[in-house]
């Protein structure tokens, strides 16, 4: 189980698509390098890739915040976007709001928000509409994580 | 082969009532990029893809394409439905994924 | 099977190595959604095919742990991406067959989809 306590933040461009995915890259590393197994690794990973690219979308800029501890991996991505009106629908598989030139690069299918979900033990979503959104993931560690490997 | 005939023997669900399902598949096309579709697919060909939008129905229509499988259980937008039975473009659904659906399709065209 | 095989049946050149093309494949994916792959990502040692060229799909290849990208149809990335995927240990292939040809050859091969949801490794 990893002993240490790490936190950090990555800022965020929206729009910017040639670095899309480097904080959550970034992140892969570190929590690679702390120790945890590579299935909680990739959980916290794609659930931060997913919400990097929500913001890079639709947002004009956002903030991962990532904090470690021993029990837990909490993530929280805030944005300045345009708010989700309803977070129940935007949860659907299959929704999704992204423009068509989004949906050609490969994404705007309408899953990032289910990903987030299915990877995460718990997740809370607050968004206010033309004001942003906030999305708090986190995962938590099992015992003896730390070198289980796949 | 028919549509009909390459439907039933996927196991493909038709989610459509009014679409052609009596022309010939000349061969099939997988992608999940419009832009993509509209410039490689070809005439008669069935397009695989996950994409439940509208717009695919548009792309069928002008590439005339024989129809379009929905792979990985995917169901279309009430739009995308409603647009291709106007346009009698089958919609089929499949429960495997899209190298599956597309591998069994390849056995069955005997490419 | 082994990537090199792979390669052999697709007739695809390598862009980028990322080690020994005797390393094992054990299951594919075929797809141009980027959230897609992320949604059944947790297969080991599995191959991409698709037709998506951008540095996103070597971006979520190394998020989703997956080892190898074909491009079909001749589409090749650009040098940013292939050098991308050289840091990252991310091989990418490319082959002048359709994503419906290659899909028919490695499936007739007896591959199979990294999609099934029958349980994380």
């Amino acid at each position: 189980m990893t002993k240490q306590h790490c936190e950090g933040s990555f800022h965020l461009v929206g729009g910017e698509f040639t670095h899309a995915g480097a904080a959550s890259s970034e992140l892969k590393t570190i929590l690679t390098g702390l120790g945890i197994s590579a299935e909680l690794v990739r959980r916290a990973a794609i659930a931060t890739f997913e919400a990097e690219m929500n913001v890079i979308i639709h947002a004009a800029a956002g903030v991962i915040h990532y904090s470690v501890t021993p029990e837990k991996i909490q993530i929280v991505v805030s944005d300045m976007g345009p708010g989700i009106p309803d977070i129940g629908l935007a949860m659907t598989e299959g929704y999704s709001t992204a423009p068509d030139w989004v949906r050609e690069m490969g994404w705007g299918a309408g899953m990032g928000l289910p990903n987030i979900k299915k990877n995460s033990d718990q997740l809370k979503v607050e968004s206010v509409v033309g004001e942003g959104t906030t999305i708090e993931i986190m995962i938590i560690m099992k015992g003896g994580d730390a070198g289980e490997g796949e | 082969m028919k549509v009909n005939e390459m439907a039933g023997k996927l196991s493909l669900r038709v989610n459509t009532t009014k679409g052609d399902l009596d022309r010939d598949v000349t061969g099939c096309y997988i992608s999940d990029l419009l832009s993509d579709v509209m410039a490689n697919a070809q005439e008669g060909e069935v397009w695989i893809t996950l994409q439940t939008h509208p717009n695919i129905v548009a792309v069928a229509v002008l590439k005339n394409l024989s129809g379009i499988i929905i792979t990985n259980n995917r169901n279309p937008e009430g739009e995308t439905l409603k647009k291709a039975e106007a346009e009698g473009i089958p919609i089929m659904l499949s429960a495997s994924s899209t190298f599956e659906t597309g591998g069994s399709l390849y056995r069955l065209l005997r490419c | 099977m082994t990537l090199r095989r792979i390669a052999e049946i697709l007739d695809a050149e390598f862009l980028v190595t990322a080690g020994n093309p005797d390393t094992e494949i054990r299951s594919v994916c075929s797809s141009d959604l980027m959230s897609d792959l992320l949604h059944f990502a947790g297969k080991p040692k599995s191959l991409l095919i698709t037709g998506l060229i951008n540095n996103q799909v070597v971006r979520t290849a190394e998020i989703a742990d997956i080892k190898a990208v074909v491009f079909v149809l001749n589409k090749k990335p650009d040098r940013e991406t292939v050098s991308f995927a050289a840091d990252k240990g991310i091989w990418l292939l490319a082959t002048r067959l359709s994503r419906f040809t290659a899909c028919g050859k490695l499936y007739g091969e007896g591959l199979r989809s990294c999609t099934e949801e029958n349980g994380h490794d």
